[in-house]
């Protein structure tokens, strides 16, 4: 029995490393205002998945669901110009948005998992704006699905998935039964080009709104942040001529 | 859809060289370029068998570039359809990664042409949020500072005018057009100009995605789209590449001068509040530059919350010593006492460059062809002595738009060429204040080449311009090409530039990376190179590589050859800014800037 819908659980997120972060002067976070927003990389290997296992004939039907503001219905076009059938989009804006952490989202992507009886939800391994590496883990530990995370390949054997992951040691292969959580790394495989055509055929798919309360999600955050500041300045190196300095340098600075 | 026929004995060259070049190179120096419009694709084996053909949609209108020209031409062309009630449909392609990431200006906005687009700027909330309320101009020496009245009807005076940050406003701008209907699609340039089979201008196609650095196609390639329009507006900015091959194709350059231009480098800095004026216009002449190389700063204090001041330095690139580094220039001058007072104890948050006009009026080519027209800074109006040149790049958009509407809502628009031709617009922009301002200070900038060089420039605009109003019945003529103007560098003497010092000024690879730009590595450099060997035997034998000053973020590098002795020159194409500086001033007009896939570039932030 093929299964029927797959989730692909998408995050909005500052552009990658080349944009200029700087901290807000009263220190509560980074501004966000008119900095490029885009879909998280990891993200965009997990649309790409989905829509390979689709083209495969594995899955019916890959729904792209993003949580946050109105700018996330950008990403959301973007998934569905990679191939996603429908968009899903939970609104969360204002003070909600900036509490909200993975413990939200993942509370979020398990109420519409049950919900709309995924298969499989796949996310982005982490964010690259917050690296917290949480949220597929806590979604699958809300809804009790198993989980194969950092997944490198990606193989549906009848009612198992066949999850390759890249762990610490090297890859780790497992077998788990769906429905499950799968989030996906670097190397999956290489997101194709939403192409202009594609993004003008988007607009006329669906995307559908909710709130989180239409859920049954609170979205009181357990976190606070205190403060953000910028790295400290790295300082100079110094040089020595011998090994003796080295060791006198050290033993003064109390480091030996 | 063909490229028309000067690329036929082009690629014949191009294909011998190619085969001739492998050969003959490969040995002594690494190939550079591998762009597909310097060795075409049909001649190229690796592309056999790769499907080409191309998607195609059509609108009314298809606008290139997301700038003030093009979002003011789209907005005014949807405001006639809603008045009108007819249906219009406009699409606008943009090569940055959202409306305004590419843009860059000082900027004192003159809100003359906003007032005519949105009388009701203000309660749209446009982001003119600085009135000027203090306007200087100095002559600085290497430790004073002269301070110029600025009388009333100077051009410089910028009483009413507003300090903007022009990434936002055009962002402003773009949700504009949003709302009144028109298609925008930041992140796909245009990359190429089609034809109809009677020469007419049919649209445009955008970038192709997924070529390799080598030029091979990648697993991801995928065709770009073709856009076909009935007319087809280009507002690529100064120095556009597509308007670059149009002047070629329609010979619009005929009867004008060549166009001359500067280089503009600008940075943000969060300053300590004590020294913070909002609203405050600063404007200098003179050191670091000799009277004899064009070029000057501005400074402006925003009012936007914060103390952020946006400041710059312009150079002229009709400059003759290949030693001069504009960007050097640019950080020494913030160096000088009465400037570094203003900075001190700040933070620099932001850096980017960009290329502009400097010819005016005798520089205007003719606007329009068959199936399309030029708009804003492309062809170019800007006014050298206010350094503005939004107002009327709005305004020839909207000029665009007036003439344009009723010809393609027409039933039956009677064109002799399937493109439309429409050259009611060359006769709009010539009775509308853009020419009548043009024309008043046509003769100040040219007047700058004379023994006295900056001074004589100065009393020249004091006499004929301030009192005259630039009636007087001669046209002065500009120095010709910008690239020509180099010396050859045993002719000329070194410039000794201060280390930076890492408060005020700063080396060029930490600013690039405040510019936020960056681009898919493994896609063909885009700065393309006619002969991969001219850079050695002639841009660094005779001018010692001035590509590797002039250049404000390091693209081009002069470095040893691996093998044995020599030098090869290295281009480090992800650190391009678009500023367009290169394909101008290259003496050997050797390097043609050609866009990269969509979305790369800078990532300018309200610059």
């Amino acid at each position: 029995m093929s299964p029927a819908s797959v989730f692909v659980c998408l995050s909005l997120t500052l552009l990658s490393d080349y944009p200029v972060i700087r901290v807000k002067p009263d220190h509560s976070g980074v501004v966000t205002d008119g900095v490029k927003h885009s879909m998280n990389p990891f993200c965009e290997i997990a649309v790409e998945e989905a829509v390979k296992l689709k083209e495969k004939k594995f899955i019916k039907e890959v729904v792209a669901v993003s949580c946050g503001p109105t700018q996330v219905t950008e990403t959301i076009r973007t998934a569905l110009a990679m191939g996603c059938d429908r968009g899903i989009h939970v609104e969360v804006s204002g003070k909600d948005y900036e509490a909200m952490g993975p413990l939200q989202i993942a509370k979020i992507f398990a109420a519409l998992a049950k919900k709309e009886e995924a298969s499989l939800v796949i996310l982005g391994k982490q964010a690259i704006d917050d690296d917290c590496n949480q949220t597929g883990q806590m979604t699958a530990a809300l809804l009790d699905w198993p989980q194969g995370t950092f997944a490198s390949e990606v193989t549906i054997d009848g009612e198992k998935v066949k999850v390759v992951r890249e762990i610490d040691g090297g890859l780790e292969t497992i077998k788990i039964s769906m429905p499950a959580v799968l989030t996906a790394d670097l190397r999956l495989n290489t997101p194709r080009y939403a192409t202009l055509p594609n993004i003008m055929k988007a607009k006329k798919k669906k995307i559908a709104n909710m709130k989180p309360a239409d859920l049954g999600v609170d979205m009181v955050s357990r976190v606070e942040v205190l403060r953000v500041d910028e790295p400290p300045t790295r300082l100079a190196g110094v040089k020595v001529e011998t090994v003796d300095d080295l060791v006198a340098k050290l033993k003064a600075n109390g480091t030996i | 859809c063909l490229s028309l026929s000067e690329s036929t004995t082009h690629r014949i060259i191009c294909t011998a060289h190619y085969t001739w070049g492998r050969n003959c190179s490969s040995a002594v120096m690494p190939r550079i370029t591998s762009h597909y419009t310097i060795f075409p694709r049909d001649k190229d084996p690796r592309w056999e068998g790769v499907e080409m053909e191309r998607f195609a949609d059509e609108a009314d209108v298809v606008i290139v570039g997301g700038g003030p020209a093009g979002l003011s031409a789209a907005i005014r062309l949807k405001q006639l359809a809603k008045e009108q009630e007819k249906e219009l449909r406009v699409c606008l392609v943009e090569k940055a990664s959202q409306i305004g990431a590419h843009t860059l200006s000082g900027a004192c906005l003159e809100p003359s042409a906003l007032n005519e687009l949105f009388p009701d700027w203000k309660e749209r909330g446009a982001p003119l949020n600085t009135p000027v309320t203090e306007d200087l101009f100095s002559i600085l020496t290497e430790k004073y500072r002269i301070p110029v009245p600025m009388l009333p009807g100077l051009p410089m005076n910028n009483h009413g005018n507003y300090i903007v940050r022009l990434g936002h406003f055009v962002h402003w701008l773009g949700e504009q057009a949003e709302e009144l209907g028109v298609e925008i699609y930041p992140g796909y340039a245009a990359a190429e100009v089609l034809f109809h089979e009677d020469g007419s201008v049919k649209g445009i196609a955008t970038n192709d995605v997924g070529i390799a650095k080598d030029g091979s196609p990648k697993d991801v390639f995928e065709r770009g789209m073709e856009l076909h329009a009935k007319v087809t507006l280009f507002g690529e900015g100064c120095h556009g590449h597509l308007a670059k091959q149009l002047y070629r194709q329609f010979n619009l350059r005929e009867n004008c001068e060549p166009q001359t231009y500067a280089i503009g480098l600008k940075e943000l800095w969060v300053i300590d509040e004590k020294k913070w004026r909002p609203g405050r216009v600063e404007h200098s002449v003179g050191w670091p530059l000799n009277r004899n190389t064009y070029g000057g700063s501005f400074l402006y204090h925003l009012n936007e919350g914060e103390p952020l001041v946006a400041l710059g330095f312009v150079v002229g690139l009709d400059y003759t010593n290949p030693y001069l580094s504009p960007f050097r220039e640019f950080q020494r001058w913030k160096h000088h006492p009465f400037v570094a007072k203003t900075l001190e104890g700040g933070d620099r948050i932001a850096y980017g460059a960009r290329a502009l006009n400097e010819g005016g009026y005798q520089c205007l080519p003719k606007v329009t062809f068959p199936g399309g027209m030029l708009i804003g800074c492309s062809p170019g109006f800007m006014n050298v002595p206010k350094i503005k040149g939004t107002h009327t790049a709005m305004k020839s958009g909207m000029l665009a738009a007036e003439a344009i509407f009723p010809k393609v809502t027409a039933e039956d628009p009677a064109s002799e060429t399937a493109g439309l031709h429409i050259p009611e617009y060359e006769d709009n922009l010539k009775k509308s204040w853009i020419w009548k301002e043009l024309y008043a200070v046509r003769n100040i900038r040219p007047s700058f080449h004379n023994y006295f060089g900056l001074y004589g420039g100065m009393i020249y605009t004091g006499v004929f311009y301030w009192i005259l109003r630039g009636k007087e019945p001669w046209t002065l003529k500009h120095a010709g090409l910008d690239s020509a103007q180099l010396k050859p560098a045993k002719e000329c003497t070194p410039i000794e530039y201060p280390k930076p010092d890492g408060k005020l000024s700063f080396d060029l690879l930490s600013s690039v990376a405040l510019s936020g730009t960056n681009h898919e590595g493994d896609q063909p450099p885009h700065l393309t190179l006619k002969d991969d060997s001219i850079p050695v035997a002639n841009n660094l034998a005779i001018y010692d590589g001035p590509e590797q000053r002039f250049c404000p973020a390091g693209v081009y590098e002069y470095v040893p050859l691996e093998t044995g002795e020599g030098m090869r020159l290295q281009i480090n194409a992800q650190n391009c800014v678009h500023c367009k500086t290169c394909d101008i001033k290259d003496p050997s007009q050797n390097i043609n800037w050609v866009v990269p896939e969509g979305s790369g570039g800078p990532a300018y932030n309200g610059l």
